[in-house]
């Protein structure tokens, strides 16, 4: 038995997820019934349940938890959260996690849902408003050029008849349109995550 | 008054009975057929006309025995309760229109049915005796508790309040017993959220106040004889001095001893010095006393790993195979000890499945994780010491890993070993007139079947867990605590006060010879011919309350007070000496014998059921309520219990021409239901020596068959009923009739 493998079981990622993970004091509350592994309708598609991700917090493998793509798969469904006995908010636990874990940098590094949302948050902190256009794009290439191109080519019919109908307007290539104090809501954001990072207890 | 018997006979018309069968034939039946010296027929007999036409007659009329031909026995059980006669009762209602089709063709047989249902019950009264009630009665309010732990003491303070006086006797040199040696216990009362004071000191307190208390301490019993209402008890203190007390009952609260650990070595015991159990940390906890608990050698304790079901829950060689309750909840009040001192102490449970039962239960288990306990599904396979901590390998079971934790003290949750005594079916009793002192033994008893009470498994006692649970196979004698299953502090404490109530009662039934759980209020005893007896000891050895002695001359001492009136020993006497003054071999055997036989070439097979009176025969009156038809060939007769039946009604029913013999009685075995524990069993033991016999008479062995019914089975009793009348048919009538 390695001497990393003793330490585990020490309580101290419990106590940092209790810390710094949204909804993270819940943890300690599940009991590993397993409800919720047998609820989640994704539950086979996951590296871990979350009864096992609640489990390996406990069993402190701090790496092996912020690396699972197990809070990334998570669809929001709400079923272990309406299943669970003991009550805890599980759908908002694995967000938190997976949140902490970007945070952190240790979040599975081309998980296509954290792929997507880094996209979407980039996208709309830039003017303080969506832009489809440039999204669907940067969607379509978040794969390469190549495949970039051909689901392009597949979604052009949709894209013609957006515009037709003025659902989707050509000109957003060229910057679109945005809120009116763009720099005021950077400031905001700056703050924002000011206050986050001075909340986040360091552990080692 | 009782010189002579004057027998009424009423037939009740009402709830239809009057519509499907021909009262006045029953009627003429009563009176020309068996004899009864008055019969009547009424058109509503439980109403206040109805029951002052009976009381009339048995008030001048001189009737003193009442034959009842209404409903079930089990029905209207207020309304014909005449003082001073003895009643039976013929089942018209239950037996015989409700569970026959209302067709032309059936009128016929169901009138042969209620014909000999009247029969039968004035033939059984004629033949019962009004009992009355055993002068044997002693009334003695003094309790006798044995143990002075948290159950002890509180049946005692409990006995007390109530206005019975007590005698405490305790082993050792204090009260408290295992909750003295405790830090603290877990919490009684609502939110359930800590572990509280045990309530020990102000237990011993109210029992030192208490002037109706009397205390033995660093005492045993050498010898308890007699019965409920006259006990005797020898209280013999180490110190070698002796009394003697009269006592009315006596409850048993010998708690439990620790299960021993050092069979564990690969769990570290006896090796590692940090490694403890349960009951060793409490101790440690105690002599800190709200201060840091440290290890032995002093040290601080950072990281503490707590392995549940150590050396229980297993099969195992050596292990205990059951689980012992409070372990899980214990563990987790341990981690709180730790907790309140220092919340940065690691505290981690590894259990296998974490059951929390009893009072505060899984509120306790919430307050341990919120308090940052943390708990591990998992099996532990060896502790062992690792530099200057311990080293827990275990496989954790979620995660499907082998792996280890460390730790500075391992505690280990070993089980409960009930103080039970001896078992008895290991160390029998002496001779009689030749008692020796076991040291071994809690009660010490005189009793001809030994000296302790009969454990059913595992060493904790023979009660039933749902229906009699402080009832044990000694009248008189009942058990709370861990000595009767493993339990809490205050399941104890409740189970103490349960106790005490069934051995309060026990003293007043005794003081008025009436029997206690479940013929409660009896009046009738058995009683033996002397003349007659053989000394064959069958009713000693095969009664299931040790209510039979011997003696000098090796003749059977019924011990009335210790009878709970089954009627066993009636069952098992192959010389038929013993009857009860209500219930003898001759009332069932008239009833048998009363009932109409048609010859063979009437093509009416005839089917005696003994039913038990516990569970079979209200699962059949159920089925009549159901209208659940069943052969017009049955007649049943109830029994007290199946292991009343003795042989020679078989016998007697195959020499009359019965075509078979249906008995049903309650469950056997581990998972009993037999209301007097053996009975059933018994029974069946009797009858599967019956096949033999029948075939020497050259009968088949499928017209004599025994089953275990359920009070639920209200379907499967009247079927079975038909099975038999279906194999008759298949076999042929018997060749007995005449």
């Amino acid at each position: 038995m390695a001497t990393d493998a003793i330490n585990y079981y020490r309580n101290n990622f419990l106590k940092e997820v209790e810390a710094n993970v949204e909804e993270g004091h819940w943890v300690k509350m599940c009991m590993q019934c397993g409800v919720c592994a047998g609820s989640c309708p994704l539950g086979n598609a996951w590296e871990h349940t979350p009864q096992k991700i609640f489990m390996m917090i406990r069993a402190g493998k701090r790496d092996e938890v912020l690396a699972s793509d197990a809070m990334w798969m998570c669809t929001s469904c709400y079923n272990c959260i309406a299943r669970c006995p003991r009550e805890l908010p599980i759908t908002h636990i694995m967000h938190g996690l997976a949140n902490y874990a970007h945070r952190l940098g240790l979040a599975p590094k081309n998980q296509p849902t954290r792929k997507f949302a880094i996209l979407f948050w980039n996208n709309l902190t830039k003017k303080g408003r969506v832009n489809e256009l440039k999204l669907g794009i940067a969607l379509y290439f978040m794969n390469g050029l190549v495949n970039g191109i051909k689901v392009a080519i597949k979604a052009m019919p949709l894209g013609m008849s957006m515009m037709k109908t003025k659902r989707l307007s050509p000109m957003e290539i060229l910057g679109g349109h945005g809120i009116k104090d763009t720099s005021g809501f950077h400031a905001i954001l700056k703050k924002a995550r000011e206050i986050e990072d001075a909340k986040m207890t360091k552990f080692d | 008054m009782a010189d002579e018997k004057k027998i009424g006979a009423y037939i009740c018309k009402g709830c239809g009975i009057g519509d499907r069968v021909d009262t006045a034939q029953m009627v003429q039946i009563a009176t020309r057929d068996a004899k009864a010296h008055v019969a009547k027929e009424h058109e509503f007999l439980c109403n206040a006309d109805g029951i002052k036409m009976i009381q009339d007659d048995i008030d001048n009329e001189g009737v003193n025995h009442v034959a009842i031909c209404a409903c079930s026995r089990r029905a209207k059980v207020e309304a014909f309760n005449f003082d001073n006669v003895a009643i039976s009762r013929g089942n018209i209602r239950e037996g015989v229109i409700w569970v026959r089709p209302d067709t032309d063709e059936a009128k016929e047989t169901t009138q042969e049915m209620a014909d000999d249902y009247v029969r039968m019950a004035v033939n059984e009264v004629k033949f019962m005796e009004r009992p009355q009630g055993s002068e044997e009665a002693v009334y003695n309010k003094t309790l006798l508790v044995v143990g002075g732990g948290v159950s002890g003491m509180t049946a005692a303070i409990e006995a007390s309040k109530t206005g019975y006086p007590v005698h405490l006797v305790e082993k050792s040199a204090v009260l408290g017993g295992a909750a003295a040696r405790m830090y603290k216990g877990l919490p009684m009362k609502a939110p359930y959220d800590a572990p509280a004071d045990t309530g020990v000191a102000d237990m011993i307190a109210a029992i030192e106040a208490d002037n109706n208390i009397t205390v033995h301490l660093n005492s045993t019993l050498t010898k308890t004889s007699g019965a409920p209402g006259r006990f005797s008890a020898d209280i013999s203190a180490e110190s070698g001095n002796t009394t003697t007390e009269n006592f009315g009952a006596i409850v048993q609260a010998t708690g439990y001893r620790e299960y021993d650990a050092s069979q564990l070595p690969e769990l570290g015991y006896g090796k590692a010095s940090n490694v403890v159990t349960q009951a060793e940390l409490d101790e440690m906890a105690l002599a800190a006393n709200g201060g840091a608990i440290k290890t032995k050698d002093g040290k601080d304790i950072n990281s503490v790993v707590f392995v549940q079901c150590a050396g229980q829950r297993s099969d195992k060689e050596g292990h205990l195979n059951y689980c012992s309750g409070h372990c899980c909840q214990t563990s987790i009040k341990q981690a709180l000890y730790f907790k309140e001192q220092n919340p940065d102490v690691d505290t981690n449970i590894i259990y296998s499945d974490l059951r929390t039962p009893g009072v505060s239960g899984e509120d306790f288990y919430r307050a341990g994780q919120k308090n940052g306990v943390t708990f591990t599904k998992g099996d532990v396979s060896q502790v062992v010491q690792d530099g200057d901590s311990l080293s827990v390998k275990f496989k954790d079971v979620i995660l499907d890993e082998d792996t280890a934790e460390k730790a500075d003290l391992v505690v280990l949750a070993t089980g409960m070993i009930p103080n039970g005594g001896v078992d008895i079916d290991e160390v029998g009793q002496d001779e009689p007139g030749q008692f020796t002192v076991n040291v071994d033994s809690i009660l010490n008893l005189d009793y001809r079947q030994g000296k302790d009470i009969p454990q059913l498994t595992k060493g904790f006692n023979d009660s039933h867990f749902i229906c009699f649970p402080y009832e044990t196979r000694r009248t008189g004698i009942y058990t709370c605590g861990p000595v009767r299953r493993p339990m809490d502090g205050a399941q104890a404490i409740e189970d103490a006060v349960g106790a005490t109530m069934k051995a309060l009662q026990e003293i007043e039934n005794a003081g008025k010879g009436r029997a206690a759980h479940p013929r409660s209020g009896d009046l009738s005893y058995p009683s033996f011919r002397r003349e007659g007896c053989t000394q064959c000891k069958r009713c000693t050895v095969e009664c299931p309350f040790g209510a039979i002695d011997e003696d000098e001359q090796r003749f059977p001492q019924f011990n009335e007070a210790r009878c709970r009136r089954c009627g066993t020993c009636m069952g098992a006497c192959p010389v038929r000496v013993i009857s009860f003054e209500n219930y003898s071999v001759d009332t069932v055997g008239q009833q048998l014998k009363n009932v109409d036989i048609p010859d063979e070439f009437e093509e009416k097979p005839r089917i005696l059921v003994l039913a038990c009176e516990n569970d079979a025969y209200p699962a059949l009156d159920m089925g009549a309520m159901n209208k659940t038809e069943y052969s017009a060939y049955a007649r049943v007769i109830p029994v007290r219990c199946l292991g009343s039946v003795n042989l020679i009604w078989i016998t007697d029913a195959m020499n009359s021409g019965y075509d078979g013999v249906i008995l049903m009685g309650c469950q056997k075995g581990e998972n009993y239901q037999c209301h007097f524990v053996k009975g059933s069993e018994i029974a069946h033991q009797r009858m599967s020596k019956v096949a033999d016999t029948l075939q020497s008479l050259a009968l088949e062995p499928e017209r004599v068959e025994t089953y275990e019914i359920a009070i639920t089975d209200i379907e499967r009793a009247p079927k079975l009923i038909n099975d038999m009348a279906e194999t008759i048919e298949k076999i042929g009538l018997s060749p007995f009739k005449f």
